[in-house]
């Protein structure tokens, strides 16, 4: 009976946050709802609108390429900063730990603020860089090529953090008897990273993958807000659709659409995370 | 003497190993101290003075934002939000971490399955649901209606789950027969016995809690209930191109987050460790 109690709570939280909204999804996504308001019954009419859509397929496109460019990028620039880091002893290592760490507690407007003064096409600093190459100054966020880089580069830079602790955290649990005993055997520094701990960083680095992979295609911040006054169509992500669907074209039912099939693939990807910690754990 | 060559060479590859890292920490710490020293400047000098150090500091852009934008009740907005969802999603968690590891009723099971599929579940899809279900309460641009959907946080369940079930047997088994209740377990038995686990959750929720943006985005439109993460964009129009005085808004709007890492550094990093599901 005491137990209900201390479930209660939660069981309130999440019925009405989570299971109810979630049945309310489904189902609004086979109505033409507003986004107040019931709609009719239509059927799959949302869906086959859904796969016939180009901009949903820009969408998708956009989403995709943003992943591509974050996730496996984004986990070689952490493990190699996690391999610098650890290196380090004392309070240096504490030191340089905090400054790569530091961008990760951020908001992302604020991320956003710091990164749009210097990427500011007149007076930015990052300019200095941009100009030696490309021979002008660019304004990256209203210049398509340059926009999902652009984002990219600023999102590994704001979520890196989390998956540097991760591999530090992994390369602490690598035994030192292991290193101890290859340089009895004469492996040279480069055998002990290809052979030692490359390896066994592997089920750390498959974990950093996965996470990245579910985190970046739920992308909307900062697209939104580096995209916000421009043509937003073109540089369109995932969540970003849902949002325009439902708050600035009212069409509730068919944003509910769009989020069953974001729903959906997130859903399968976690699923796969997890049983590749459900894996990680038997052993 | 034929082994200090090999030495020498690893030691000099070590030096310049240290530096580059010190090279590298620098560069990416750079735009958060360019943010700051422009922050320091006034309005004018930020475009034409590109100094490493400000010649000419002031406080202008700060005392602008107190005194010509909400950022007051932003910060107080924010403080109200962050700290309720941390007390009751802690809480919460912990209540039902404990029931699940320890308790065994009708149910369990379920329960168990429903705070995995919350934690698979992208929320970000949920928005436009939440959107109705709150304005349908009539719960828009109401410190309620920002806080409900911000609660749902299974990893914190799961932490506490796993944290109750590797403690053994035997500390439940001599309470109950001192005849002690389950709430009395859970708050003077359990819980004290690692405050760590408590404190690292709480910090990490509460910055989560802190930078939320999408969802406060929506649910607080009225200027006056909005969060500091969601004002100092929505001003920037407002102000124009004054990057002083939006830099000085960054840096306050993040200051209690880097404050609450930099003073629990060592929590932090335990937060996400455990709820990455990795042994620190």
């Amino acid at each position: 009976m005491v137990a209900y109690i201390l479930v209660a709570p939660f069981i309130l939280i999440y019925g009405w946050m989570f299971i109810y909204p979630t049945i309310q999804m489904v189902q609004m996504s086979f109505t033409d709802a507003h986004l107040i308001g019931a709609g009719k019954w239509v059927g799959f009419k949302n869906y086959t609108r859904m796969f016939k859509d180009p901009t949903f397929y820009k969408a998708v496109v956009n989403t995709s390429y943003f992943v591509a460019l974050t996730v496996v990028p984004g986990t070689i620039v952490a493990l190699a900063i996690a391999l610098m880091v650890r290196r380090l002893k004392g309070w240096v290592q504490s030191v340089v730990l905090a400054a790569f760490f530091l961008p990760y507690v951020l908001p992302i407007s604020v991320v956003y603020l710091i990164w749009n003064w210097l990427t500011n096409t007149q007076f930015g600093m990052l300019q200095g860089l941009i100009i030696p190459i490309v021979g002008e100054p660019v304004n990256i966020w209203r210049t398509i090529p340059w926009f999902m880089p652009g984002v990219a580069v600023i999102t590994i830079w704001w979520t890196n953090g989390f998956s540097i602790l991760l591999f530090l955290a992994g390369l602490r649990n690598i035994p030192q008897e292991i290193y101890e005993a290859a340089s009895l055997d004469g492996a040279t520094r480069r055998q002990m990273l290809t052979r030692i701990t490359l390896p066994l960083l592997w089920p750390i680095t498959v974990l950093c993958l996965t996470i990245q992979l579910i985190l970046q295609m739920k992308i909307f911040d900062q697209v939104y807000l580096f995209a916000v006054g421009g043509r937003t169509q073109s540089t369109m992500v995932m969540v970003q659709y849902i949002y325009e669907q439902a708050f600035q074209k009212n069409a509730g039912g068919y944003a509910a659409t769009l989020a069953v099939a974001l729903f959906v693939v997130v859903v399968v990807f976690s699923v796969l995370q997890f049983q590749i910690l459900r894996i990680r754990g038997q052993r | 003497m034929s082994q200090t060559t090999p030495r020498r060479r690893i030691d000099l590859a070590g030096a310049l190993l240290t530096t580059l890292s010190l090279i590298c920490a620098l560069l990416w710490f750079f735009p958060i101290y360019w943010a700051i020293i422009t922050s320091l400047r006034f309005d004018q000098d930020t475009i034409t003075q590109f100094s490493l150090i400000p010649n000419n500091p002031t406080l202008s852009g700060y005392i602008f934002d107190f005194e010509n934008s909400k950022l007051l009740t932003w910060y107080m907005n924010s403080t109200i939000v962050s700290v309720s969802i941390t007390v009751i999603a802690v809480m919460v968690a912990a209540c039902t971490g404990y029931a699940i590891s320890q308790l065994s009723f009708p149910g369990r099971t379920a329960l168990w399955w429903t705070i995995l599929a919350s934690f698979m579940v992208p929320v970000s899809a949920l928005i436009v649901n939440h959107f109705i279900i709150i304005a349908g309460i009539g719960f828009l641009n109401s410190y309620l209606g920002i806080i409900l959907p911000m609660l749902l946080t299974p990893v914190t369940v799961i932490v506490y789950k796993q944290f109750f079930d590797g403690l053994p047997r035997e500390f439940r088994e001599a309470a109950v027969m001192d005849g002690a209740t389950e709430f009395q377990l859970l708050f003077r038995v359990f819980l004290p016995m690692n405050w760590g686990i408590t404190t690292a959750l709480a910090i990490i929720t509460f910055i989560g809690a802190w930078n939320a943006f999408l969802w406060p985005f929506l649910a607080a439109q009225d200027e006056t209930m909005m969060t500091v993460t969601v004002g100092i964009t929505a001003v920037q129009d407002a102000f124009g191109v004054a990057y002083g005085r939006l830099l000085s808004g960054a840096v306050l709007a993040g200051l209690p987050v880097a404050l609450a890492y930099l003073l629990f550094q060592r929590r932090v990093t335990q937060a996400i460790t455990l709820s990455a599901g990795i042994k620190g």
